[in-house]
Parts: C-alpha cells; sequence; structure tokens
C-alpha cells in the first residue's frame, strides 16, 4: 500500500473477486425463482404431404406458449423451439425442428401465432404416413451469468394422414 | 504515505468495495435489473479508486520521526568481529 501503483493493483484484484461473487450471488439466485412454462400446440392444416425420395410435410401450426415465469432479473434472452419427434425402425428417436423463435424479454415471452413450419419436415425415408409424433417446445434459457439451462414440454398425440396429398 | 495511512487505506478499500457489492446485490435484486447492480458496483469501484488510490493529505498524519544524524555519531555502530561464530551478536 505503500504506491500509487501497489494500491491501483490492489484495489483492482479485490474489485474484480468481489465482482465474481457478485455475479455468483446473481445466478444462484435464478435457482429460488418458480417456473411454470406453458404450451399448446394444434396443427391447423397439413398443406403438402409428398414424397420426394423422402417424406416431406407441410403444415401450419397454431403455437400458443407462455415462458414469462422463464425470464428473471438475470435473464438475458430464451431461445424456443418447437420439434417434432417420433420413432421409426432405425432411429429411436428422429427430431425435426419446424420452428424456432429467440425472446428477448418477458414481454414477448408470451405469445400466439399461427404459422407454417419455418423449417422443412422431411423423414429420413418413407415412414411418415400414418406415424404418430410428438411436438415438443424445447428452450434454452441464456443467464446474464451463470450456467445455461434447457428444458421442454412434450404434447404428444398428433399424427399423420395414412395418405400423401 | 506513512504506515498508519497505509493501514487506514487499505481497511477503507475494502470495506468500500464490500458495502457497495452489497448495496448494489440488494437494490438490483429488489429492483429486479442487472444493469442497475452493475451500475451500482461501478460507482462504488470508482469513489474507492478516488478515496483510496490518490496520495491524500490526511494519509500522512503519522510521518516517522527519524532520528538527528548527530544521535548516530554520538552512539557508533559495534564493531564487526572477524570470527564467524560470533558474527550473529555482531549482527545486534
Amino acid at each position: 500500500m505503500h504506491s500509487f501503483g501497489y494500491r491501483a493493483n490492489a484495489l483492482l484484484t479485490f474489485a474484480v473477486t468481489a465482482l465474481a461473487f457478485i455475479c455468483a450471488i446473481a445466478s444462484l439466485s435464478d435457482k429460488f425463482s418458480n417456473q411454470n412454462p406453458s404450451a399448446e400446440i394444434q396443427i391447423l392444416y397439413i398443406k403438402r404431404f409428398k414424397s420426394y425420395g423422402n417424406d416431406e410435410v407441410s403444415l401450419t401450426l397454431d403455437i400458443n406458449a407462455d415462458l414469462q415465469s422463464l425470464f428473471t432479473w438475470n435473464t438475458k434472452q430464451v431461445f424456443a423451439f418447437v420439434a417434432a419427434e417420433y420413432e421409426t425402425p432405425k432411429n429411436s428417436l428422429n427430431q425435426v425442428s419446424l420452428w424456432d423463435v429467440i425472446i428477448p424479454d418477458k414481454e414477448h415471452a408470451k405469445f400466439r401465432i399461427q404459422t407454417s413450419n419455418k423449417y422443412r419436415f422431411i423423414d429420413q425415408g418413407h415412414n411418415l404416413r400414418g406415424k404418430e409424433f410428438n411436438l415438443t417446445l424445447h428452450w434454452h434459457v441464456m443467464p446474464k451469468t451463470g450456467k445455461m439451462f434447457a428444458d421442454k414440454i412434450v404434447m404428444p398425440g398428433y399424427s399423420l394422414p395414412d395418405a400423401y396429398k | 504515505m506513512d504506515w498508519q495511512g497505509q493501514k487506514l487505506v487499505e481497511q477503507v478499500m475494502q470495506i468500500l468495495l464490500l458495502i457497495s457489492g452489497v448495496v448494489a446485490v440488494v437494490v438490483g435484486y429488489a429492483t429486479e435489473s442487472f444493469r442497475t447492480m452493475m451500475l451500482i458496483y461501478a460507482g462504488g469501484v470508482v469513489l474507492a479508486t478516488l478515496i483510496t488510490v490518490p496520495n491524500w493529505p490526511f494519509y500522512n498524519n503519522h510521518p516517522l520521526k527519524w532520528l538527528d544524524p548527530s544521535e548516530a555519531e554520538k552512539h557508533p555502530k559495534p564493531q564487526v568481529v572477524a570470527v564467524a561464530s560470533k558474527k550473529k551478536f555482531s549482527k545486534k
């Protein structure tokens, strides 16, 4: 503490150490927020269902979700996506991302949107006729400090028609 | 900066940073604003820098009182004895 440089160095070191603790506390405080997100997805209609070597489906979704409880003071943004998940003889789990969104703040976290699939729904092969599948809303919470975490809501009971159209 | 000043400056620095950190977390959590927390803490760090880093006059209220050089002449150092085993005593 005898010189200008020594004091500046001591202050900086202590300040940054304390900052690390502050960030750790902020990250820890997220554990005490209760999260109860909800989602509901309907398939309004299937626009197209064809096979071009592989089965491909075009459909229109009605997505109704409330992810507001994921936002705390330490949340930077939330990435959410809807995936179709189904089983085929070759793969025990197929996941096809149909639509996604980056939610920047709490005000945009409760939404209802009617949209066609943003990304193409293509199977590996010809397994989609009459296929039962789940629509799953996945989300990744990106905090300002701390560990990123992900969770999902699985909505079962969707099925595709038996014939191409 | 004298010895008392150095002790004081270290304590003042740590206390200021700890207080600003605690206030920042509490206010930030209460207002649910990460930005507010960071601004309060940054303000605390700047304040602590201004108070503790420059050599302010109030850190020099207890200057060391050195003896006058004439005192050293009145009490000359003991002569260093050449024998190695007695060197320890000579250092006193």
